[in-house]
């Protein structure tokens, strides 16, 4: 199996995960959807017939009326295939199609800052902010947590070692989200140095948005980082110390190799493609922290867009937000896979 | 690959990280049974009844931070009445006595004197205090609307009422301007200058009948304070301790179901897929892919809002995400073992498959299982807790989730209402620590490669 021939299994699976995800979201908001579209077509009709004056006055009883309207909102909902349920092939591939060709359709109550109702604007007005407070943290913790790894695996049992574990294994036992709330009592309320909510309170076409939006981040990017560089370390080093008792390791000791050279340059890429994977498959788990973390922090990214659509059952961002952060996060795995690729020439060169 | 539950038992109680896990543990049992036994059902029920806490002070500190203050904050006081009863010619009297030692360096925040009382006839009422200088005072005094029929009349005087604080100043002389002053900083000041007055204070309640009956039914006096009980009080006036002491056997029925059901499925799915093999283990394990890279998170929020958010519910929705990785683990290890003769000698001799799987493979992997249910716990409980933070989870238990989630709401981390906030967060992480314990202790048991 060529390197060609796993990445494009890989990306079936990933298209497939992107499907069942839309299929589990449609079916389990699907006939809540249809509900309120009907009520809304019905209201859209009631409101154009009451503001035909005419028309209500060529009807002599209130009946007639009633009737009319009752069969223009029949035939609205046949015109929008409203009168077939949502599990029909039809609506199903009509609103998978749309879906992927990311037209959500409108928002209920949410819009973006700019005024736009347009799922697609508010999604793509958010999504920015949630990219650059994950990568800026994934890319502090990565960086943080190999080194503190690498250090702890070459000096096993040693103090830094030890308290690199007990500082993972502690630090994965708090939810994110908790250790957020923390945070903003000590550096919000006993020592105020950062603000408790991450939304820049200035106008995105202020000048000083971008400062400000990054003073905002403090906050957030900080407990990401302490939460998340303890089991990185802890990982990097469990799987070092096995690659340095190996007998290549050896013979470029032997050979008198600089520890640290073999360290950093051999072993650790060595270590890398099992890191590589158990990371992106923790992946899910932190996309889960990111969307609490963001709620706590009242970050403007895609995980507060999604709490406030919960909230108020705003069922179009909903699935077009579960869309875009499923895509996002297969997106991320598959990264994952090449960098696999990348560091196992196995799977390349087969 | 097989062990004896001695010899598991023996070199487990050689791991001292296991221990500190299973001391935990049991600790958290004992309270789980201390909140059976402790708390009756009821009050559990009334945790989002905001009636049920009236008589609680709002976001009141721990009573224990006056150990470490110089300036002690007063305690919320919930007082039962001494009762006594007299009667002479017609009058009947019905006299409540509370006394209180007040220590403390500021002032309460009010004072209710509540009662109910059964009576025919118009009786009086009348609320008086002595303070430790020896100065006493008549606070209120009220009369119960006639009734020719025994009716029952449940009352409060409150110490906001303008009549207490006119009745003090006629009655104490103090040498400051009381003018801004509320009642109860009077009733609890030094006569000369307004601070508070340490000593024992005795409140008495009188109703007072001519002709008439009374029966007294029951009466409390409730001094606001700003400090209450163990773990203090919210901003709906909840005894916290009460919630986190609920949220114990919570917590541990859901990780360990949770654990013990994704754990069954995903080692049931896993042995079946390696055993069987073939198209079969092809057609699994990409059903598997697909569910194991699934967002967990943002499924289980879409489930919790259009199905259900019932406790029990979120159990079920925890375990379907909670497989998936067992599954894996599992199938591996059922791969090696069906190559095994003996599995090949039963297969020769014709036993079904199922009966291969349950007798022969599922317990070969049982060690394993349970480190793996161990581990998995605090997954469990951290989901369900963050599912319950943004306000999903079943509101009719008190979760640690949700007491978060209310204190979050509340903003309880701007405001600096730190007892509010910290411990749940702690017992999520240490119930998720005793676990972690337990199973990397079974772990090294269960995967040698670990040990040295």
């Amino acid at each position: 199996m060529g390197f060609k021939k796993y990445l494009a299994k890989r990306a079936i699976t990933m298209f497939g995960v992107l499907m069942a995800t839309l299929l589990i979201t449609i079916a389990l908001v699907g006939s809540n959807m249809d509900a309120i579209l009907k009520q809304s077509v019905a209201l859209e009709i009631r409101q154009q017939v009451t503001n035909n004056k005419s028309l209500v006055s060529s009807f002599k009883t209130p009946d007639q009326l009633d009737t009319y309207v009752q069969n223009q909102i029949k035939q609205r909902v046949v015109a929008l295939g409203l009168d077939q349920p949502w599990y029909t092939p039809q609506r199903l591939g009509l609103a998978m199609y749309k879906i992927l060709t990311l037209d959500f359709g409108h928002a209920k109550f949410l819009t973006s800052d700019t005024g736009s109702s347009d799922v697609k604007d508010i999604i793509l007005e958010r999504l920015p902010n949630t990219i650059l407070l994950f990568t800026t943290a994934t890319a502090i913790v990565s960086l943080l947590g190999i080194l503190l790894g690498a250090i702890a695996a070459s000096k096993v049992n040693s103090k830094i070692d030890k308290i690199t574990s007990g500082f993972a294994i502690v630090s994965s036992s708090f939810p994110v989200w908790w250790v957020g709330l923390i945070m903003i009592f000590l550096f919000a309320f006993v020592y105020p140095v950062f603000p408790a909510r991450a939304t820049p309170t200035i106008p995105m076409t202020d000048p000083g948005y971008a400062v400000s939006l990054l003073y905002h981040m403090t906050l957030p990017l900080i407990t990401l980082v302490l939460i998340g560089f303890g089991s990185w370390a802890y990982l990097v080093r469990n799987f070092l110390v096995g690659v340095l008792q190996e007998d290549f390791v050896m013979a470029k000791r032997a050979v008198g190799i600089d520890k640290k050279k073999i360290l950093y340059r051999h072993a650790l890429k060595n270590a890398a493609p099992p890191i590589v994977t158990v990371l992106a498959l923790s992946l899910s788990g932190s996309l889960g922290g990111a969307i609490i973390t963001e709620a706590v922090f009242d970050w403007p990214g895609m995980g507060r867009l999604y709490y406030e659509a919960i909230s108020v059952l705003d069922l179009p961002v909903i699935i077009g937000a579960t869309y875009v952060l499923t895509a996002f996060f297969l997106v991320s795995i598959f990264l994952a896979d090449i960098l696999y690729g990348y560091f196992d020439p196995r799977i390349r060169r087969q | 690959m097989s062990f004896s539950t001695k010899e598991i038992w023996k070199e487990f109680s050689s791991n001292s990280i296991g221990l500190v896990g299973i001391g935990i543990l049991v600790v958290l049992f004992c309270m789980s049974i201390a909140a059976f036994i402790a708390i009756p059902t009821e009050t559990f029920k009334e945790w989002n009844d905001p009636a049920s806490w009236l008589t609680y002070p709002k976001s009141a500190l721990p009573v224990w931070v006056n150990y470490f203050l110089s300036d002690k904050i007063p305690e919320h006081m919930i007082l039962k009445p001494q009762e006594s009863y007299q009667h002479s010619g017609n009058v009947s009297v019905v006299t409540d006595v509370f006394t209180v030692d007040y220590e403390y360096d500021s002032f309460p925040s009010d004072f209710v004197y509540q009662y109910s009382v059964k009576y025919t006839g118009a009786p009086l009422v009348q609320l008086s205090v002595t303070r430790p200088d020896g100065l006493s005072s008549i606070l209120m005094s009220t009369s119960l609307p006639y009734s020719y029929n025994e009716t029952m009349f449940s009352g409060m005087l409150f110490s906001t009422d303008d009549s207490m604080k006119k009745n003090l100043e006629n009655n104490i002389s103090f040498l400051f301007p009381v003018t801004a002053i509320p009642s109860q900083n009077l009733v609890f000041s030094d006569h000369d200058q307004n601070k508070a007055l340490k000593g024992p204070y005795v409140f008495k309640a009188k109703i007072y009948e001519i002709n008439g009956n009374i029966t007294p039914d029951q009466s409390t006096f409730v001094l606001g304070g700003k400090a209450y009980g163990l773990m203090g009080t919210d901003e709906l006036r909840r005894d916290l301790a009460v919630g986190i002491l609920w949220g114990t056997p919570l917590a541990l029925f859901i990780g360990i179901t949770v654990s013990i059901g994704s754990v069954m499925l995903g080692l049931v799915y896993g042995v079946f897929a390696g055993f069987k093999g073939k198209t079969t283990d092809e057609a699994l394990m990409r059903f598997n892919d697909i569910i194991y890279a699934m967002p967990a998170l943002p499924l289980l929020i879409i489930l919790a809002v259009t199905i259900g958010n019932s406790i029990f519910l979120i159990v079920g929705f925890l375990v379907i995400f909670g497989w998936v990785g067992i599954a894996k683990v599992s199938r591996s290890m059922a791969m090696q073992i069906k190559t095994l003769q003996y599995i090949e000698a039963s297969k020769l001799m014709g036993q079904k498959d199922f009966k291969i799987i349950f007798k022969h493979v599922l317990p070969q992997l049982l060690p394993y299982t349970f480190a793996s249910i161990a581990i998995s716990v605090p997954a469990a409980i951290t989901t369900e807790a963050g599912l319950s933070f943004l306000g999903l989870g079943d509101p009719t238990f008190p979760t640690w989730g949700q007491i978060l989630h209310d204190a979050s709401v509340y903003g309880a981390a701007e405001r600096g209402l730190w007892w509010w906030i910290l411990p749940p967060g702690i017992m999520i992480a240490i119930t998720g620590l005793a676990f972690v314990f337990i199973g990397h202790a079974m772990d090294t048991i269960v995967n040698p490669k670990l040990r040295r």
